[in-house]
């Protein structure tokens, strides 16, 4: 095997991977897309909360066929449940929660994240599009854990890790750790730091597709 | 006495005036009060500005403003979703302006509103493009970003229950919104799933009815 040939994770095993780093007792908020896959992988026994923005915290799996609620949706706008220990409150006590510091971690998608932990995902350079923000500014400055979850580079091959952001920030500074379907990464003073490599890479091949360096 | 009840979806909206600012609750399909937004769209009252968090999705509710070319301004923090046809039509035609403002913000802005608050500093959107020509300070060491607050003159308000004095609840997610959206409008007007005949019982009212001026009822679920 060649040092840089590249063995990716599926997007399931991505999330798994991610999932054992969520702890028992945690409140979590995951965003729309690949983050949401991560619930189903947190290892049995942890009892872990989370929390969607449209205000429930607590949030149960997709409801048994004919008992939908059309009224308890996910932030995403998908059917859920709740579960034991779960509430509902409105926007302001669900953005306190997020911008006062009382959830631990959020899962987030991006479009690029920088060296210096900024973050960019919810705008890109392309105007012909309304732009929509949602709450990831909300959750970016008020989370102590931002976990970023993406693939390593874009699908033309162009890297997403960067020194620096081409897109509009969502953030500055705010991303603790990034996981791709090549490494795991810490964000830290001096830049990216490896803390694994997914299975049959070596760091000078994934090195090779990030437009930042690599600390080991 | 006090009596907030009004007979019909057509009256309740009657107070919607040319060129009003209205406030809309709801998040995706859950606590959108399509009864009264129907209404509205119906009266053909125009120039309005929408403050919600979406707008709108298919052919109903805001998307049926927007349709109808009755909106001017959308204030809202996901104006495109799935099914977001009637926004983007109209946004890209350049006949409605957008005011984007993260979700959080958003609220809070309301909450300030609705309180009597001339605005907040957050680090919300700090050292972003949502930021330019926005105040700025520096607060024990972060950034924040000085906030004002969101007024209208007209709130939408879905509930799952309410009272003639105007008490309402909310059932599951459909609360969002709804209940800071009530305290910051000069006149609120609700839909709720059931008008009761008895008094609700006062550790169940999430909003008290000295922040609502009309009641209606409107049983659709979406």
């Amino acid at each position: 095997m060649s040092t840089l040939s590249l063995n990716r994770l599926s997007d399931d095993d991505l999330a798994r991977r991610l999932a054992q780093d969520i702890p028992d007792g945690a409140y979590v908020n995951l965003g729309i897309g690949m983050p949401n896959k991560v619930a189903r992988f947190v290892p049995e026994g942890r009892e872990v909360m989370y929390q969607t923005e449209n205000g429930l915290l607590g949030v149960g799996p997709s409801p048994a066929d004919g008992e939908a609620d059309p009224e308890l949706i996910d932030a995403s706008k998908k059917l859920v449940t709740t579960i034991p220990g779960s509430s509902f409150f409105d926007h302001t006590m669900s953005f306190s929660m997020m911008r006062g510091g009382h959830l631990d971690i959020a899962v987030l998608g991006a479009y690029q994240v920088a060296e210096n932990g900024d973050l960019a995902n919810w705008a890109t350079l392309d105007e012909s599009h309304p732009p929509a923000v949602g709450g990831a500014m909300d959750l970016v400055v008020g989370v102590p854990k931002i976990y970023v979850i993406m693939r390593h580079v874009n699908r033309d091959g162009s890297p997403k890790l960067l020194t620096r952001c081409t897109y509009p920030l969502t953030g500055p500074g705010v991303v603790s750790r990034v996981y791709t379907d090549l490494a795991v990464l810490d964000v830290t003073d001096e830049g990216f730091r490896l803390v694994d490599l997914a299975p049959g890479n070596t760091l000078e091949g994934v090195q090779a597709v990030t437009g930042a360096r690599i600390l080991s | 006495m006090i009596d907030k009840r009004v007979a019909s979806l057509k009256e309740a909206v009657s107070a919607v005036g040319e060129g009003a600012v209205v406030m809309i609750g709801g998040f995706g399909s859950a606590g959108i009060p399509f009864g009264l937004i129907d209404a509205l769209a119906e009266s053909g009252v125009g120039g309005l500005t929408i403050i919600s968090n979406n707008a709108g999705a298919g052919e109903e509710g805001i998307s049926a403003l927007l349709r109808g070319g009755q909106v001017a301004r959308v204030v809202c923090s996901y104006p495109r979703t799935p099914g977001s046809i009637w926004f983007e039509r109209r946004y890209e035609a350049g006949e409605v302006e957008l005011e984007i403002v993260p979700q959080g913000t958003l609220a809070e802005r309301i909450r300030a509103a609705g309180s009597g608050i001339g605005g907040f500093f957050t680090r919300t959107g700090y050292g972003t493009k949502l930021a330019e020509d926005k105040e700025t300070r520096i607060i024990d060491g972060h950034g924040y970003v000085f906030e004002k607050p969101l007024h209208a003159d007209i709130a939408l308000i879905r509930a799952e229950a309410a009272d003639r004095w105007g008490n309402l609840r909310y059932h599951a997610t459909a609360r969002n919104f709804n209940p800071v959206m009530a305290t910051a409008a000069r006149h609120t007007i609700v839909e709720a799933r059931v008008v009761l005949d008895e008094p609700m019982a006062p550790e169940e009212v999430v909003t008290p009815g000295i922040f609502v001026d009309a009641v209606t009822s409107y049983e659709v679920r979406p």
